[in-house]
């Protein structure tokens, strides 16, 4: 959806707009986030199908939060996307947008340690709570024990 | 004692009876992880007043095992393998969610006898996935016999894929590019005689269930949430369908040549849980009428794309061909490349939406693959279904739900 038959009031907060392979992409401002999918789901997009992060890792800005968007009623989709750099992956939690997104951002902070502000209770999903690290990280080894057995 | 001491006297016993932890009138109970009726790992925290549930707190994560880190490390058309392990009952919607995002971004053209193929095995899986979640459900319900008859059912479904692939549960079956393997000889044989034999076996299940009186009672008025609110967690597939929203991936975002096959989208009004079970077995019999199609028109044709760098050689040109054993090389030693870029395609699995959001940085192995698994958002329902109800209800709002852990936790 271009942004010029979109008209929403918000589209300062809006830095870029591609549509690649047919699906569109708007790039979002992160510090505007939930102004934007707020006005989004006015226009009709009630479903949030998922958050997640991207970890650009060593590349700046680090991580890309990106958003799923979907309207039943129109039969449409569109991706949101806000990048955060890695010395403040924190980004304003769309939880009151959309109930669903509390799983999926809790989900984003216990994998990649990106903090979601205002979320109602951002704790740990799938990792053991006295896990240290993100392991969805890219800096994060696919292997290894954090323990040594040898001295037991 | 005058009056006004009398209520003084109620308030203050009020207060003593007002419930507080230890008390035996409102207890936390913890159910799971391993209790029978969570189907998997789930363990639920439940706040009791009595028999009423005042909170459920769903806790996740047992079965976490990394998919998607894993993902990372291994090549493109090594991943298929993974995607079997997640929701291990509709192995194959997610072998062909997964393939169609990859092949999105490679943009391959998969031949019609190869999407024709995928189509009726994904809708194979889907009648196996509702055949365990049916036999399962009411086993938790009390009718221990719909159990014995849905895995019987489903012993001849897993044979099917064992004659097509060679395994029984993690087929692998659909592989970037079109099929693993040529479908064996005679498959037109051995999936006929199953679908001739599964209506009036879902007749049979429903001879037994949709009038039942017990059942109904069980069932009817429970575990309901206006549409919105569910819509508004996350919730999709046959769940949201059961409430009144028709809507459905495979009509409203065809994949896979669905466009070309006729078949209804079975949606009930109540949103409860007999609603639920009324929308999955008209989706067995919709399903049913679609293997039915594919038996008829199977077109003709090769099972995997004309695509050199990514499809591997056939044996013959491997020995003849120059070219085609550089790439064969190429192909098994480093994994194909994929340009670099981002796509999903959502898929229609038996229990709801499911994408792949698989990112390319341009190397044969994924920068990232996001799993959107339609478990996960279903299970976000949980405690507000919950809210307020009884406990004996939870069982059969959990069943309903339909959820396979290993596609909530990866």
């Amino acid at each position: 959806m271009p942004p010029e038959e979109n008209n929403i009031a918000s589209s300062s907060a809006i830095l870029g707009v591609s549509v690649e392979l047919g699906e569109a992409l708007l790039q979002v401002d992160p510090a505007r986030i939930v102004e934007v999918c707020r006005e989004h789901r006015e226009q009709g997009f009630n479903r949030l199908s998922g958050v997640s992060v991207i970890d650009r890792y060593p590349a700046e800005p680090r991580f890309e939060v990106f958003y799923l968007l979907h309207s039943v009623q129109k039969n449409e989709r569109i991706k949101l996307k806000a990048s955060l750099r890695s010395d403040a992956p924190e980004i304003d939690s769309v939880c009151g947008v959309w109930s669903g997104a509390d799983w999926y951002e809790r989900e984003a902070f216990d994998l990649f340690g990106v903090r979601f502000r205002n979320h109602p209770d951002l704790r740990r999903i799938m990792m053991p709570d006295d896990w240290q690290g993100h392991p969805l990280r890219r800096d994060f080894p696919t292997h290894g024990h954090r323990y040594s057995y040898q001295d037991e | 004692m005058n009056e006004n001491e009398l209520l003084s006297t109620a308030a203050t016993m009020e207060e003593q009876s007002e419930p507080h932890a230890g008390t035996t009138r409102r207890m936390t109970l913890n159910m799971g992880p391993q209790h029978p009726s969570t189907h998997g790992v789930l363990r639920i925290i439940l706040d009791l007043d009595g028999e009423t549930i005042l909170a459920a707190r769903p806790d996740i994560g047992f079965l976490h095992t990394g998919i998607e880190k894993q993902a990372e490390a291994l090549t493109y058309q090594q991943v298929v393998t993974l995607t079997d392990r997640m929701d291990y009952l509709s192995n194959l919607a997610n072998n062909l969610a997964y393939c169609l995002s990859v092949e999105k971004l490679l943009q391959l053209e998969i031949p019609a006898r190869a999407q024709w193929m995928r189509v009726m095995l994904t809708e194979i899986s889907r009648i196996n996935s509702h055949l365990v979640w049916l036999g399962t459900h009411c086993l938790d319900l009390g009718a221990m016999s719909m159990f014995f008859y849905c895995f019987r059912e489903r012993e001849d479904i897993l044979r099917i894929f064992e004659y097509f692939s060679g395994q029984r549960l993690m087929t692998s079956y659909i592989r970037v590019g079109g099929l693993a393997l040529e479908p064996p000889r005679g498959w037109e044989r051995v999936v006929g005689d199953f679908m001739k034999q599964l209506p009036a076996k879902i007749d049979q299940y429903e001879g037994l269930l949709t009038e039942n009186p017990i059942f109904m009672q069980r069932t009817q008025g429970v575990g309901y949430l206006p549409v919105e609110r569910l819509l508004d967690l996350g919730v999709t597939g046959p769940m949201i369908r059961a409430a009144g929203v028709n809507w459905d991936i495979r009509k409203a975002e065809p994949y896979s040549s669905y466009e070309k096959f006729d078949f209804k989208v079975p949606v009930q009004q109540a949103g409860d849980v007999y609603a639920r079970f009324r929308v999955r077995m008209d989706e067995m019999r919709e399903s049913s009428k679609i293997v039915e199609q594919c038996l008829a028109g199977m077109p003709e044709g090769p099972i995997r794309a004309d695509a050199p760098k990514v499809v591997l050689p056939d044996r013959e040109k491997m020995k003849t061909q120059m070219e085609a054993l550089i790439y064969h090389f190429k192909i098994v030693t480093e994994g194909f490349r994929v340009p670099a870029g981002e796509a999903y395609v959502p898929v229609e699995s038996p229990r709801g939406e499911l994408l792949f959001y698989v990112v390319s940085d341009g190397t044969s192995k994924p920068l990232r693959v996001f799993m959107r698994t339609p478990s996960y958002g279903n299970l976000q329902a949980l405690s507000e279904l919950f809210h307020g109800r009884l406990i004996s209800d939870s069982i059969a709002t959990l069943g309903s739900m339909d959820f396979v852990l290993g596609d909530v936790d990866r």
